[in-house]
């Protein structure tokens, strides 16, 4: 040992609260970390031109109106699925079975439309459709939430098994309504468009937009400012803070993931009354599980939830728009949209731990040592 | 000491958590053969210090030397190699092994289980530990596992020892035999640093005291040239009193009756057997006990928060009526009108949420009021101003995560949002645990204040000098029974500590 003090090569510590301003920009640069070394991988993997493969990532969400109209009733819907599993990931109830409550809300709305669809003024059957969509989320979600109040079963199993139930169940449904199909339903009421949500001025976009704008206000006022909000937020930081107050925590948990699934349901109505008007095993297209990044990304709150959605939606599109243009394989998008998730995932760390590094002088003192 | 060379110096250590400065260029030497005491309120950075000592944290400026040569602790490995261990608060042990299995594991070397027996026996014999190799711990006293902590240590060469808060969890019996053991070592030449908040225990067994306050080093000094009084007022950095006030009961009561109480855990195991007293108005009954000795669960089923097997627990109006507590949850007891506080012992994990602010811990106690579906902040915030102000919490706005703030505060705002709801029954749980002794007075005064308001006070303790200064009666539990109710005045702490092991502290049972 000689006389100099030498420092660890790095040191890791805690941080106080960022100021928002500075972790978007550790977020900001992050994303172009991300974009950088997703050039790097082009090049060396494809030899294409990675200002090329940006270009039609860009141009894959916003290169016309019809796309960029798309995009934004994409992020509605993700966006609103987050939204729904908001509330029970606060109070630290790991639903991970939005894509079945979906599934489940979906398959409700199919059922009505089909059956209801020349029975029901279009108004009335749209009211019925948008009911039995929320209750079946909703009663997708109460199963799993009942046993976890009742016998604290593992909630986080409990909704995914519940994902699987629902997809066969379409499955189940299309086939026994089908026999003798390709497992494939065909589009719905298709001449009488009983059933399907109007178009605002035309467009068949606004209506889920606007849905998805008024759900988001909601859930921000929910969570912040009501009874049932800071209750979920105290059960979700300690259960035991929670008794000790009073609160019923099975109650609480019922309560929440009613909403959760009947929020979910809600995406499952719009799904096949104002998107596909039609069902398949597919219809939520794993949606329900990137909702659970969404939602983390924006540390659950709803506003932050718009830019994240956002952000997957794009890479996701994006990423979709590059095996079109440059006939690369679907899974190089998908690469792509890993590397950038890595880096974003990643700068959550930066934002939450300083990293000092030994400095010049203090390393040359340790080289000289070893 | 100018003779001795210092064993470890340290000089201008200097360590900060982002804004907080724990450590400004503190100045330290440690003396073989010497017991260090350091001292310092919570917060003053006397852990920390030794955690850069003990290869934990790397101080940020400064250096340290050991025996005169300038050294780098990188990490706690290096600080075994220069012969510094360090026993925490919170032991470090694998339960299902034996003591001699914790004490050679992650040690190089063939595994010599029977070599590592004998070597542990002859240090035991050498200082007068009594520690059986092949004992698992998991069936070991909280006193013996310290002791295996200590053997590690010694059984790894150290000859710097450092104790953080060693006595916590001791009974005044165990406290003796440790202090026994730690004045032997010093003989033996080793170093040894204790970090503790009892002044008595100061004087009884260190040769030297350090006081840091604010991170600072405040000065060091034979303990036999100083006294209590002088190193409080170091620490505090001005004059404070020691009594703790006793005013004498006030038209007291029955106001808790508490009949046949027993409680069993979910594992089926007996916690309270056949438990019974009365809990007076402006009396405070203090509750002693070796921890886990049932104090929790007693606390907690008044509170309605803990299934009862049987027995009878009744709230006993100011008019006579009487209320049966069993079976209630703490909403149906505020329901019968029963004003019934509770400070918990575990004061983020259960009295608090320690991701939320201030005003929003107040709102935990407050926020069904009314019929409205959304929640109704000012009147929480203006509590919350309040008990900032009238308690002296340190924190720097009321919208600041509780966990944010230092034991002593995060305490302030558990008991001032308690006593807000002028409780008729204030139950606390280790109110001053872990508090240095500004927090411990204002607390002390806070709960004779309600005393004197005509409130009954269950205040289980750990320390037997408070208990014995600052209770009108004392419970002693032992094993989840009665060990007996003596008068806080006049009772010898002796006394107590015996009851605290022994059923009526006669007959040999455990």
């Amino acid at each position: 040992m000689n006389g100099k003090t030498h420092t660890p090569l790095i040191q890791v510590s805690k941080r106080e609260t960022l100021p928002w301003q500075k972790s978007w920009l550790i977020r900001g640069i992050a994303i172009v970390a991300a974009l950088v070394v997703c050039a790097l991988i082009t090049t060396m993997l494809t030899g294409e031109n990675p200002i090329q493969v940006y270009g039609s990532m860009v141009s894959g969400a916003f290169g016309t109106g019809r796309r960029i109209w798309q995009l934004l009733r994409n992020v509605a819907i993700l966006l609103t699925i987050s939204l729904a599993v908001t509330p029970a990931f606060k109070m630290r109830f790991w639903n991970v079975g939005a894509e079945g409550q979906v599934m489940a809300g979906a398959l409700a709305c199919t059922v009505t439309m089909l059956y209801l669809g020349d029975k029901l003024p279009n108004a009335l059957l749209i009211l019925v459709m948008l009911i039995a969509s929320v209750a079946a989320g909703a009663l997708w979600a109460f199963i799993p939430a009942f046993f976890k109040a009742k016998w604290n079963t593992n909630e986080t199993l409990f909704t995914l098994m519940m994902n699987y139930i629902a997809t066969q169940l379409i499955a189940f449904f299309i086939v026994w309504k089908y026999p003798n199909g390709t497992g494939t339903m065909g589009i719905v009421n298709q001449d009488t468009r009983a059933g399907w949500l109007p178009r605002l001025g035309g467009n068949e976009f606004i209506l889920i937009i606007l849905v998805s704008v008024v759900i988001t206000a909601l859930m921000y006022v929910y969570l912040n400012y009501t009874k049932h909000g800071y209750e979920l937020s105290v059960v979700g930081e300690s259960e035991r803070t929670a008794r000790y107050v009073g609160i019923k925590v099975g109650k609480v948990v019922l309560r929440t993931l009613i909403l959760s699934g009947a929020v979910c349901g809600i995406v499952g109505f719009l799904l096949v009354a104002g998107v596909h008007h039609s069902i398949s095993t597919n219809i939520a297209g794993g949606q329900g599980f990137t909702a659970v990044m969404v939602s983390w990304l924006a540390h659950f709150n709803p506003i932050m939830m718009v830019f994240s959605s956002f952000l997957l939606c794009f890479l996701g599109q994006g990423a979709d728009q590059i095996s079109t243009d440059l006939g690369l394989d679907h899974a190089f998008g998908d690469i792509l949209t890993g590397v950038i998730l890595f880096f974003i995932i990643g700068s959550e760390f930066f934002i939450n731990y300083k990293i000092k590094f030994r400095s010049g002088e203090e390393r040359k003192g340790e080289i000289e040592n070893a | 000491m100018g003779e001795k060379t210092a064993a470890v110096k340290m000089r201008d250590i200097t360590k900060s958590f982002g804004k907080v400065l724990a450590n400004d260029k503190v100045w330290l030497d440690i003396y073989r053969g010497e017991i260090l005491a350091l001292l310092g309120e919570n917060g003053s950075g006397k852990t920390t210090l030794m955690n850069m000592l003990s290869g934990i944290y790397f101080p940020d400026e400064g250096q340290i030397y050991i025996d005169g040569k300038e050294v780098v602790i990188r990490s706690p490995k290096d600080a075994f190699n220069y012969g510094i261990g360090m026993i925490h608060q919170h032991f470090k042990l694998v339960d299902v092994l034996t003591a001699a299995e914790n004490i050679v594991l992650g040690l190089p070397g063939k595994l010599d289980l029977k070599e590592a027996s004998r070597k542990i026996r002859e240090i035991c014999e050498t200082y007068g530990f009594s520690v059986d190799p092949d004992q698992k711990i998991y069936t070991m006293s909280v006193s013996q596992k310290q002791t295996v902590e200590i053997v590690k240590v010694l059984y790894r060469g150290a000859d710097i020892l450092i104790l953080d808060e060693p006595t916590a969890v001791l009974t005044p019996q165990e406290t003796d035999k440790l202090f026994a053991v730690l004045k032997n070592m010093r003989d033996d030449g080793k170093a040894i640093v204790i970090i503790t908040h009892k002044m008595h225990e100061v004087e009884e067994l260190s040769d030297r005291v350090a006081v840091l306050r604010h991170g600072q080093f405040v000065g060091d000094m034979l303990t036999k040239d100083t006294n209590a009084q002088e190193m409080t007022n170091m620490m505090v950095g001005h004059a404070v009193t020691l009594n703790i006030d006793r005013p004498e009961p006030k038209d007291p009561k029955p106001r808790i009756e508490v009949k046949g109480l027993t409680v069993r855990d979910m594992d089926g195991i007996v916690k309270l057997e056949d438990v019974s007293f009365t809990a007076n108005s402006g009396e405070i009954l203090g509750i002693a006990g070796i921890s886990g000795s049932g104090q929790k669960e007693l606390l907690e089923a008044i509170a309605g928060l803990q299934p009862v097997e049987s027995g009878s627990i009744s709230y006993i109006e100011g008019d006579g009526a009487r209320e049966e507590l069993i079976g209630k949850d703490p909403l149906a007891i505020a329901a019968l009108g029963v004003s019934l506080s509770f400070v918990p012992e575990d004061r983020l994990g259960m009295g608090l949420v320690g991701n939320m602010d201030l005003s929003d811990n107040m709102m935990l106690r407050s926020f069904r009021r009314g019929r409205s579906l959304f929640t109704d902040r000012k009147a929480p915030h203006k509590l919350a101003e309040n008990v900032v102000e009238e308690l002296e919490v340190s924190t720097p706005s009321v919208s600041t995560p509780v966990r944010r703030l230092s034991g002593g505060n995060v305490q302030k705002v558990l008991v001032g949002r308690e006593i807000a709801s002028a409780p008729t029954v204030l139950l606390t749980a280790y109110a001053v645990r872990g508090l240095d002794i500004n927090s411990s007075y204002t607390i002390y005064d806070l709960i004779n204040r309600q005393k004197q308001d005509g409130v009954a006070v269950i205040y289980v303790g750990e320390d037997l000098d408070v208990l014995l200064e600052l209770c009108d009666r004392i419970l002693v539990l032992c094993g989840g029974k009665v060990s007996g109710i003596v008068d806080g005045r006049g009772a010898k702490k002796r006394d107590v500590g015996m009851m605290m092991t022994r059923l009526g502290g006669g007959r040999n049972e455990r």
